[in-house]
């Protein structure tokens, strides 16, 4: 199993690099921005890029790139945005209202659609069930700024309940920063509720149809014991990892959620980065993104093997 | 065993079936049913399925439709009639309360609502739709107690803009002219000097007495006193045409400026003049003053055919990837992986931005979008296919088909590739409305900016709507009414066909 999670983490970390150094020179290869002359960045930036060996061939530039990363944790300057500040310093005061909105809206999210799912699963062909699987298709169906107008246009315009936009400022968990979450929390947790049902209904209806489950029943179960423990356990095989997976996935958040309700997040950062060529700042943002990814779907690969006895013992051969 | 008499039957027992006929086997009764009909009657079977592909036929159909009918050309751009709400003139005056231009305006007080009557009584157009509520308000003035009533009034916003200041040239001026005498209609109005106004210079739409706040001083019967200049000198150029009722021939059109004239014109009427038509917008107008019927006609024709076209070469590049690395396995299958997984890793946004800031102004905006989507969705397909190859590659008939003689091609494509078609073709009904979605976000986004060729896209629609969504909500509402629509069609409709062409769950819902 060591061995397993070893190769799996290797092989990630070598895809991250190519996917870096491919995007790194594509970036570098577009046209640099022209500084604005007389102004006192101006000439740090000019000194910088010089420094980041801008004149050089592109794999010694990346040499340099990763020297900077990995001795100094130096990303560059932002160039175009905050004139002349450290982009992980940047980056860094963005990540936390990216990660509260998406903890918000996970923490509460998953529970209420694997309940939903167990309760459909059970209720099969019912009213209920009907009801839940629709609703569920409509929402996986609707991209989310439709629903996000929605929430903005009823909750936050007509019934005045929520303040339009986030909250500035850093008092992350006072109450008032809280109130003005709630759209953006809302609006992102429809999506995982509906995923999550999805997932669970369709597990559930499976495993309880299963011979194992009648055998269960056979030997003096009721429904309720074995539906607890032996069906439950059964498809919490799919469901954890695409829990572990959601955990990892709030770092990223959603870029058009948090345009929306103007979270001061990642997202933001990025798109006013491609907007304003602030290319050192986009490269992080690439980079960032892109661990993510990579990062959910390892997690993702190994927990299944964790609980999964079957993957466990394959992996021996 | 009882004692078996077979053997004793006497052979006079025994008679011919047939003895000079010849025996057929009986031809089938039944219809043949092929692997396609068969899954088009399951499909039928699937009701949601089907109310899904009817509506999204309508969808599809009003997407080619609606810029063919619509009265307004995407390319047409109006700059006053900016985020109005719907209104058609016809319907308007039936007075049903639908497609009138309403818009709410709340606490207006008893001088505003003499405003509207102005405009009213001027231009013949009636702003006033209805007073919804009114509240009586009070307050202390001064030590004393003052009640005022505040009204929450509807007006037509098309007719409510009235009139507004225009500079034109000699030539221009004389066109409406000759425009108002061909066809009746009242385009410029009575020109009034501000300083007949109380000096106010940024309000066209007061062509009577006020006193220095703006508010109408009204003779003793209730009338607006026109203040309509009459000063001949500083008229700017002849006028010899409609005149208002009232008028006795000494009223002034034109204001004098260098080299042109200004004038106040009636909006309404001028746009007439302009498009030649009255502004009839079923779904009103957005950001840049497009027609939204038109426009998410429009947006939804390129989206769509766009998405038709990434799922195709998606479909053609996965297939024959996919196939090939089903087919020879092994090393081929292990490195064809490899790239997969690392083209897959990159960021769909980072993909899109990067090629738009590379290609756009060598290829165009459109091709490097394609490019972008074509980049890594094949990914998908290839697995699938890959997944089809495995399924088919070790069975019998394949051996026997490579025991003959046929070369790898033929048995990739004569053999394995006709067995997984189904699969593979069903889920690319599932691929274009994800295809649709994210072009959606990224022009929503405004990462790629389409408007200069397709003229508006739905998710550019509703990004200008989204600025305004307290102010003009009709101009998020159509787009994102059909584009929800249009998403859970699809899928709908996708899910079906997908149930409806795998084998494995026939006859189960029977």
């Amino acid at each position: 199993m060591f061995k397993y999670v070893l190769q799996r983490t290797l092989y990630m970390i070598m895809v991250f690099f190519i996917i870096t150094l491919m995007c790194f020179v594509l970036i570098r290869m577009l046209p640099l921005p022209a500084l604005p002359p007389g102004d006192i960045h101006s000439e740090v930036i000019a000194m910088r890029r010089e420094a980041m060996g801008y004149n050089k061939p592109y794999l010694e530039q990346f040499a340099i790139f990763l020297r900077g990363v990995f001795t100094r944790f130096d990303w560059g300057l932002s160039e175009q945005l905050y004139t002349g500040r450290p982009v992980l310093e940047v980056f860094l005061e963005k990540l936390p209202a990216t990660m509260i909105v998406n903890l918000y809206s996970i923490l509460w999210t998953i529970p209420v659609g694997i309940a939903l799912g167990i309760w459909a699963a059970l209720k099969k062909n019912t009213w209920v069930d009907y009801t839940i699987s629709t609703l569920t298709m409509v929402v996986i169906s609707v991209p989310s700024f439709v629903y996000a107008f929605l929430i903005q246009y009823i909750l936050c315009f007509k019934l005045r309940l929520f303040p339009f936009v986030m909250k500035g400022g850093t008092d992350w968990f006072s109450p008032a920063m809280f109130r003005s979450m709630v759209p953006a929390v809302l609006a992102l947790s429809f999506g995982v509720i509906a995923g999550f049902c999805r997932t669970t209904r369709a597990e559930l209806t499976e495993v309880l149809t299963s011979e194992f489950m009648l055998l269960a029943r056979t030997k003096g179960l009721t429904k309720t014991q074995a539906t607890i423990r032996h069906a439950l356990r059964n498809c919490f095989v799919v469901i954890v990892p695409g829990i572990f997976g959601e955990f990892i996935g709030i770092l990223g958040g959603s870029l058009i959620i948090e345009r929306i309700f103007s979270v001061p997040g990642v997202g933001g950062l990025t798109l006013n980065a491609i907007n304003a060529q602030d290319y050192n700042v986009f490269i992080m943002s690439t980079c960032f993104y892109t661990a993510i990814g990579l990062a959910a779907g390892l997690v993702v690969d190994i927990s299944y093997g964790f609980i999964d006895p079957r993957i466990r013992v394959g992996s021996k051969k | 065993m009882a004692e078996n008499t077979y053997e004793k039957i006497p052979a006079e027992e025994f008679a011919f079936v047939q003895e000079n006929d010849l025996l057929h086997d009986k031809e089938l009764q039944t219809k043949a049913r092929g692997f396609f009909a068969d899954a088009m009657i399951r499909f039928g079977k699937n009701k949601s399925s089907v109310i899904a592909a009817i509506i999204l036929g309508l969808l599809i159909l009003y997407a080619i439709v609606a810029p063919l009918i619509s009265p307004h050309n995407i390319r047409h751009t109006d700059v006053i009639y900016i985020n109005y709400p719907p209104f058609i003139r016809s319907i308007a005056d039936k007075g049903w309360g639908i497609l009138n231009g309403a818009k709410s305006m709340d606490s207006q007080n008893d001088s505003s609502l003499l405003a509207l009557r102005a405009i009213a009584e001027e231009t013949g157009l009636d702003p006033l739709i209805g007073i919804k509520d009114a509240h009586e308000v009070s307050t202390m003035q001064k030590g004393k107690k003052v009640t005022r009533t505040t009204y929450d009034v509807e007006i037509n916003a098309y007719y409510f803009k009235g009139i507004i200041y225009r500079t034109f040239s000699y030539d221009e001026f004389k066109r409406i002219q000759a425009w108002q005498d061909e066809t009746g209609i009242q385009v410029i109005y009575p020109y009034v000097e501000p300083a007949d106004i109380s000096g106010i210079a940024d309000n066209p739409n007061i062509w009577y007495q006020v006193d220095s706040k703006g508010n109408a001083v009204l003779d003793e019967n209730g009338n607006f006193v026109p203040a309509y200049s009459s000063n001949a000198a500083k008229a700017g150029a002849e006028y010899n045409s409609l005149r208002i009722p009232g008028d006795d021939g000494s009223y002034i059109y034109s204001y004098g400026r260098s080299g042109s004239v200004q004038c106040r014109v009636l909006y309404y009427n001028y746009y007439r003049y302009l498009n030649g038509m009255e502004p009839n917008y079923l779904m009103g107008t957005n950001a840049l003053g497009q027609d939204i019927f038109c426009g998410i006609g429009v947006g939804a024709r390129f989206s769509i055919i766009f998405a038709i076209l990434v799922s195709a070469i998606n479909l053609t590049i996965g297939a024959f990837y996919g196939a090939v690395q089903g087919y020879y396995g092994g090393w081929v299958d292990m490195t064809l992986d490899r790239i997969a997984d690392i083209l897959s890793g990159v960021p769909f946004v980072v993909v899109t931005t990067l090629f738009q800031l590379h290609l756009a102004k060598r290829v165009g905006i459109v091709p490097s979008f394609l490019f972008a989507f074509v980049l890594t969705g094949w990914i998908g397909m290839a697995a699938l296919t890959r997944r089809q190859f495995y399924r088919f590659k070790g069975q019998e008939f394949i051996l026997a088909a490579r025991t003959l003689g046929a070369s790898d091609r033929r048995l990739m494509f004569k053999h394995i590739f006709p067995n997984g078609i189904g699969s593979i073709i069903t889920s690319c009904a599932l691929v274009i409305p994800g295809v649709i979605g994210s072009e959606t976000s990224m022009t929503y986004l405004g990462i790629v900016d389409l408007s200069s060729f397709a003229g508006t896209t739905i998710g550019t629609l509703l990004s200008q709507g989204n600025a305004v969504v307290t102010s003009a909500p009709h101009a998020i509402l159509y787009p994102s009414i059909f584009l929800g629509l249009l998403m859970i069609c699809f899928n709908l409709f996708g899910n079906g066909l997908r149930d409806a062409f795998n084998p494995s769950t026939r006859g189960v819902e029977d």
